[in-house]
Parts: structure tokens; C-alpha cells; sequence
């Protein structure tokens, strides 16, 4: 049996990546990849279709292509502002999740989530469960976006119990290629951080995370699931291992002062990551390895490892003693 | 103590009152145990300058001798001096007793006494108030001569002159004490971990838990707890040696300390490492939070406790929280609401036993006799302390009282008698609940009266 399967936001690195592994799929016919811009990576057997989902025309592509698996990557805290990025994150799902109700070939959604839903706040337990509801820090920005678009996601389900709906909340992404919040946050020569704090982060690999949306394609797996990499580091210990020295900045204010220093350095500080700076947020991935049926084959300081490896050394990188 | 007889002999009242007023009176008074006996061993003559200086040590290690002495000498009483500083805690009649002999031995000059005080042990023998204020002075001048010589250099005493020599002998057993004798192999291990923590080659767990820092600070808290808490600790075999367990304590001292010296007295009777639940302030707080998490602690909430426990850790509660730990002075060592019970339920989860634990000891390190309300409210904080020395001796007023603590560790409750699912059966959490709580008051009385005065 042939399968259609429509990525959305393609021209995204990471999205690019998972497009080209469902292309490889054996049982997967053809890739549909929609977004408004060309994508710069290779997509080599993904059928490219220039389409703005925050309009109608999404629903053309599906009905045209006869897509029965949608992947929805096209979630991503915006860099030009707040009111683009809402655009984006909610109404274009609101458009893709019309589109699917109304097809009555779409058997399956695939949504890329983060991590985001769950906010970050001091009173948030050490590990986040699939179950956890967000206890602070989802009222503004991008976790406020995650939030809405799950909320969307779940009355999609009520409406359209056929439809197999898997929802990935993935930890943030690190990887010395794509870019992506951290990447882009640890490239800076110098790390502000909110002094008197030290955040645990948690990472995952964009392998780990490439096959468990093409394994939520191949197989039927619905439900949520956190996907992250075992383990925790500290923001100190990151920094440490970088070798660049880090910049405490006051907690008051936090937000603005880191970002007008990673300005100054030519640099920028995607929104919303200033709270992960400060309370740090990590989830468990019991449900992935027990129903999922996913181990992580890269732990968070493998990921960092890799990382660090790709970048130059910090000017403090002698004093620790590393390569 | 309200009328006594000897009152006209030398304690003006404000002095007696000063006493009634002071904590270890009544913490005294509370365990039912020596300010009875003490009472009437009342003061003649204010002797402040020689009375203040001697510290807890001091008096303590004067106990011994003065036990005997008070015997051979019973009729020395009405001489016995105690004044002001008594609110210290001086006033045990042990620390009263050394000056009796003296009284009797009046004649003496004071020179012979100071050989044979220090002979005997280093006591104090100026606490003796002579008549005459000169001679009393001149016999402080040399006592402090002698008993700074005595604790250079051994417990012999020499002759006039400084002891260059055993001075030097001191502190080269005091380095080969702290460095060793393979300093070269030591030096060189600290030195590759200190260039791993500059590196970050090292790991915590999922809870931001950093076992090489807490392995430092309980170190540092080491002498903290020994010497100025003088920290005993019973009941260490009730600490489960492996598996999970909750330990359950009482709150009290404005400043989560004894949540730092149960964690210290678990590391150190059994090795294990205590993970501390705490409230969501601690985590707010900046820099209390990057430490909190370092030490091991995590948040007070269902998910973290069962989790520590089902991993087999050993978890610390405070159930009374804010309202222990912030309960004015007047009400210590009364139990306050024990949160919601939830401890209970995630113990029962976890089919793991609860060990009550009684702290004793951490409501004297800072009185809390007042509070701001408006400023705390303003800082975000549940209270905002005052202490007796607290905003007046600015941050002199930070240092905790010297009181005796005592943790005991009960006998384990066990929960894997019940289903987990009893844990969602309220009236059985409020009894197991109350049966903790319980458990814990009665240590406290049974404790308060063993450990007698508050300070000495």
C-alpha cells in the first residue's frame, strides 16, 4: 500500500532532514514538502510545493496529492517578531488541521511539538511527564503557542477519531549544523546568564529525533511522547566545557540585558529562551522507551559533545584541561 | 523562682528578671529540668568582664572539677557569683561551682590558684570575684596568660616565657595532620579535580544533583555541626542502609539550617546521600536555587518525591514548611499542620517506610521574635525574621546562636502493609499522618528534658 506524506515548513533544516528520510521509506510513495520559501538543503526525491499554510491552499495540496500522513514541523519560536510567529504556529495549524478534517484520506498527523507546553517556572518538578500540565511561564510567547496548538491538536482528535494522531514534544535541538535556539545561544563567545541561577538543560540529537518522526510514520503509535536525550547538564558545566566564560547578568531584567549583550556580540537570542536560561525545564522519556518503543541512542552530553567538537574552543578553553 | 530568698543578697531584680526573659530559661523551664535546682544559687557581686569571656568551652570543660570541689566545699554558696552574662547560659550550677572552692580558699593568693587551676584542667580561675577589684583583675590578666600558654602548647603548664619551640611542634602536627604524609600524591589528585570542574568534566543526575560539591559542604558544616552545635544524633540504625525511604522531620529555626545538619548527620552516620524536598521559594531565590539543586534538593511535589523514593533514594520532608520554620519563639517545639499529608501518600506509592525524625536544637539558633509583614510581602518571602540581634547587629545578627542540638531518627513506619492504592484513601493518610506527627512531638518533650538547657 503506497503512502502519501505531507511535510509542512520543509525549508526548515530539521524538517528537511525528516522529509529526505520518509523519501528513503519503503512503504512512504511520495513526499510532499510545503512551505513558503525554498528549501536549502537537499530533498532529493520530496515533491516541493510552494504553499503558505496559513491559507487555504493547504488544503488543496492534500486533496491534489491525496496525502493520507501529515507531518507538522512547521512550529518555531520566531526570530522577526511576535505577531509573525503566532501567525505561523497557530493559524497555520488551525488552516492544516481544517485541511485534514475535511480530507477524508488523512489517516494519520504526526505533530512536532517542543517541550515549550510545558513552560518553565520554579515550581515545575525536576522531570516533566507526558501527563504534567504546565504550572507557569505558557502565558506569552512560544509556549503559549504549544500550548494552543496542542489544545487545537486534541479538539482535531475529538472531531476526528480515525484519525492516528501522534504528538512529539521534543527537547531542544543541538547540533553543530541546523540551526537552532541553543546552537545559536552557545555559539555566542560569551554566555549571558542570570546570576545566582544555573538552569539544567536537556538536548536531543536530531538523529534520535529524524527517526522517531519517521518511526511515528512508519508505525502506529498515538499518543504524546517526550523525546530528549538522557540525562542533564548544567548551563555552568556547558559553559565550562565550551571554554566560554559565562556573563551574569541580574535576574531582574534578565531577558533584555541578555539579549541586547548577544546583539552587541553580532549575535541573536531567540525569544522565550531566557526562561530556560533561568529555571531550566527537563522531561522524562519513560513513555518513548516503554510505549514508544524508542531508546535514544545519544545522551544529552553526547549531543553537547558533538557539539563542542564541531565548534572552536572558548578563550577559556585551556584552563579545563579539554583537547 | 518567683520569690527567693536570697534575692536581697546580691541579684538586683533586674537581673533576675533579665534571666526569666532569656531563651535558655525557658527552654529550660519547658524541659522541666535544672533552673529549679539552679535557683538558688544566686549572685553576690556582678563579675561581667570575667564571666563574659568565658566561652561554652570553658564552662564545660570546668564541669568535672567542680563536681567534686562543690562537696568538699558546700558552705561556699552564698559567695558564688553569677550576674548578668548568666543569660549566655553560664548559670548551670555546674559552671557556678569552680568560684566555691576559691571562696572558701579566700586567703590564697591568687597567684597559687592560677597554677593549680590550670593544673587541674584548664578552668578559668578568674571567674572568681575577689573583693578587692584590683587583685581580681591582676588574677584575670594572668589566668588568660596561663590559659592561652596551656592551649598552645599541651596541657602541661610551663614557666613565664613563650614556648617557640612547642608552639612550632603544634603546627607542624597540625599541617601533617591536615595534608598528610603523601601530600605530593594528594596535591596532585586535587589538582586534576579541580582542573575537571574547570572543565566540566563531571556529571549530575537528572535532579541537578552534584554529589563532589556536597561532598564539600558537608566538610565545611563538619565543624559547624560538632562544635558549635555540638550535634548529637541518635537513632542512626533506624536509617534504612539501602532502598528508599522518607524521612520525616520538624521544622523550626528561620533558616532552613536543620534541613543542612539532617542532611549532614545521614552522610555522615550512613554514608547515604539525604535528597531534601523543598518548597517552590528555594527554587525561585536565586542563588539558594543553583545550591538547593546542587545539594541534592528538588521540589516538594508528588512527581519528584515518588520519583526519588521509587529510584530508592532516601528523601527528606519538612511537611510543616513556612509555617514551622517561621513560628515565632514563644511557640517552639509545637508542631504545626503537617502540610496536606502528602508525604504519607507518596510513601505509600512507593511502598516505602517513613522515619520520623525529631530535631531538637535548630529553634535557639535565631528567636524569631518579630516579623515585617509589609517588606516580606514586598520581597516575595513568607516572612520576613527579627531576631534579638538580627537587624540590629546587622550581619553579626546572621550568626546562629550556639544552642545543643539533638537529631533523632525513630523507628521506620512501615508503609508496604497497605496497598498503593490506599494512597488515595484520605482518612487513612490523616491517621498515618497524625501518627507521624505524634511520634514526633513526644521525641521532642522526651528530648527537650534530656538535653536540659538550651546552650550548655
Amino acid at each position: 500500500m503506497g503512502r502519501v506524506a505531507l511535510v509542512t515548513g520543509v525549508s526548515g533544516a530539521f524538517a528537511t532532514l525528516v522529509a529526505r528520510r520518509l523519501a528513503d521509506e519503503s512503504d512512504v510513495d511520495k513526499v510532499v514538502g510545503v512551505d513558503t520559501v525554498l528549501p536549502a538543503g537537499d530533498i532529493t526525491g520530496v515533491k516541493f510545493v510552494r504553499a503558505d499554510i496559513r491559507t487555504p491552499v493547504i488544503g488543496k495540496v492534500m486533496a491534489v496529492e491525496d496525502v493520507d500522513t501529515v507531518v507538522h514541523l512547521d512550529l518555531s519560536p520566531s526570530m522577526r517578531g511576535r505577531a509573525v510567529g503566532k501567525e505561523l504556529n497557530v493559524i497555520g495549524t488551525m488552516q492544516v488541521l481544517a485541511a485534514c478534517q475535511r480530507s477524508s484520506v488523512v489517516g494519520k498527523l504526526v505533530l512536532g511539538s517542543s517541550s515549550a507546553v510545558y513552560g518553565t517556572s520554579p515550581r515545575d518538578p525536576a522531570m516533566f511527564r507526558e501527563s504534567t500540565a504546565a504550572r507557569g511561564g505558557v502565558r506569552t510567547g512560544f509556549p503559549k503557542d504549544v500550548v494552543e496548538v496542542e489544545a487545537y491538536a486534541r479538539g482535531f482528535a475529538r472531531r476526528r477519531p480515525d484519525v492516528l494522531i501522534t504528538t512529539l514534544r521534543s527537547a531542544q535541538l543541538l547540533d553543530p549544523v541546523i540551526a537552532s535556539p541553543m546552537s545559536q545561544y552557545f555559539r555566542n563567545p560569551v554566555l549571558p546568564a542570570a546570576l545566582g541561577f544555573d538552569p539544567r538543560l536537556q538536548l536531543v540529537h536530531v538523529e534520535d529525533l529524524v527517526a522517531v518522526m519517521a518511526e511515528a510514520v512508519r508505525r502506529d503509535r498515538p499518543g504524546t511522547f517526550n523525546v530528549a536525550g538522557d540525562g542533564v547538564m548544567l548551563l555552568s558545566q556547558a559553559a565550562r566545557r565550551l571554554g566560554r566564560p559565562i556573563l551574569p547578568l541580574p535576574p531582574f531584567g534578565f531577558a533584555t540585558g541578555a539579549r541586547r549583550v548577544v546583539r552587541a556580540a553580532g549575535s541573536d537570542l531567540s525569544p522565550d529562551l531566557h526562561r530556560i536560561l533561568m529555571y531550566g525545564r527537563a522531561m522524562d522519556t519513560s513513555a518513548l522507551r516503554e510505549v514508544f518503543g524508542y531508546d535514544p541512542t545519544y545522551s544529552t552530553e553526547q549531543v553537547f559533545e558533538q557539539f563542542r567538537a564541531a565548534l572552536r574552543p572558548g578563550v577559556l578553553a585551556m584552563m579545563g584541561g579539554r583537547r | 523562682m518567683t520569690e527567693d530568698p536570697r534575692k536581697n543578697i546580691g541579684a538586683r531584680g533586674s537581673g533576675n528578671r533579665a534571666r526569666s526573659a532569656t531563651p535558655s530559661t525557658a527552654a529550660r523551664s519547658l524541659a522541666g529540668g535544672t533552673a529549679a535546682r539552679k535557683a538558688p544559687v544566686k549572685a553576690k557581686k556582678p563579675a561581667p568582664d570575667a564571666e563574659a569571656v568565658s566561652g561554652a568551652t570553658a564552662a564545660k570543660q570546668a564541669t568535672p572539677k567542680s563536681a567534686g570541689a562543690k562537696s568538699a566545699t558546700p558552705k561556699a554558696k552564698p559567695k558564688a557569683t553569677s550576674t548578668g552574662p548568666k543569660a549566655v547560659g553560664a548559670t548551670g550550677s555546674a559552671s557556678a561551682s569552680p568560684k566555691k572552692p576559691r571562696a572558701a580558699a579566700h586567703a590564697a593568693t591568687p597567684q597559687e590558684k592560677i597554677g593549680e587551676a590550670s593544673t587541674a584542667g584548664r578552668s578559668r580561675p578568674r571567674l572568681r570575684a575577689v573583693t578587692d577589684d584590683d587583685a581580681a583583675r591582676a588574677a584575670a590578666a594572668a589566668a588568660e596568660e596561663a590559659a592561652r600558654r596551656t592551649r598552645a602548647a599541651g596541657s602541661t603548664p610551663t614557666p613565664a616565657g613563650i614556648p617557640i619551640d612547642e608552639i612550632f611542634t603544634a603546627v607542624a602536627q597540625a599541617a601533617q595532620r591536615v595534608i598528610g604524609s603523601n601530600w605530593e600524591a594528594r596535591l596532585a589528585e586535587l589538582l586534576s579535580v579541580v582542573r575537571r570542574r574547570l572543565g566540566g568534566d563531571y556529571t549530575v543526575d537528572e535532579f541537578g544533583f552534584d554529589p563532589q560539591i556536597t561532598e564539600v559542604l558537608v566538610g565545611a558544616v563538619e565543624p559547624l555541626a560538632e562544635k558549635w552545635f555540638r550535634l548529637e544524633v541518635r537513632g542512626v540504625e533506624n536509617i534504612p542502609t539501602d532502598g528508599g525511604a522518607l524521612l520525616v522531620a520538624n521544622h523550626s529555626g528561620t533558616v532552613p539550617i536543620d534541613g543542612i545538619m539532617t542532611g549532614y548527620a545521614v552522610k555522615k552516620y550512613t554514608g547515604r546521600d539525604l535528597r531534601p524536598l523543598g518548597a517552590d521559594l528555594v527554587f525561585a531565590l536565586p542563588f539558594v536555587s543553583q545550591m538547593a539543586r546542587k545539594l541534592g534538593a528538588t521540589l516538594a511535589c508528588t512527581e519528584d518525591a515518588e520519583r526519588l523514593l521509587t529510584t530508592g533514594e532516601l528523601a527528606g520532608v519538612w511537611p510543616e514548611g513556612f509555617k514551622g520554620i517561621g513560628k515565632p519563639f514563644a511557640e517552639r517545639y509545637k508542631l504545626q499542620r503537617f502540610g496536606r499529608g502528602g508525604f504519607v501518600s507518596s510513601a505509600m506509592r512507593a511502598q516505602v517506610p517513613i522515619v520520623p525524625v525529631s530535631i531538637v536544637g535548630a529553634e535557639e539558633i535565631y528567636p524569631l521574635i518579630g516579623n515585617v509583614p509589609a517588606v516580606a510581602r514586598f520581597l516575595g518571602l513568607p516572612y520576613l525574621p527579627v531576631t534579638p540581634f538580627f537587624p540590629l547587629l546587622g550581619p553579626l545578627g546572621l550568626i546562629p546562636l550556639p544552642s545543643k542540638w539533638i537529631i533523632e531518627f525513630g523507628e521506620p513506619i512501615r508503609t508496604d502493609a497497605y496497598e498503593p492504592e490506599a494512597a488515595d484513601d484520605p482518612m487513612l493518610l490523616f491517621n498515618v499522618t497524625d501518627q507521624v506527627r505524634e511520634t514526633i512531638q513526644q521525641t521532642l518533650y522526651a528530648l527537650l528534658v534530656d538535653r536540659g538547657s538550651a546552650f550548655f
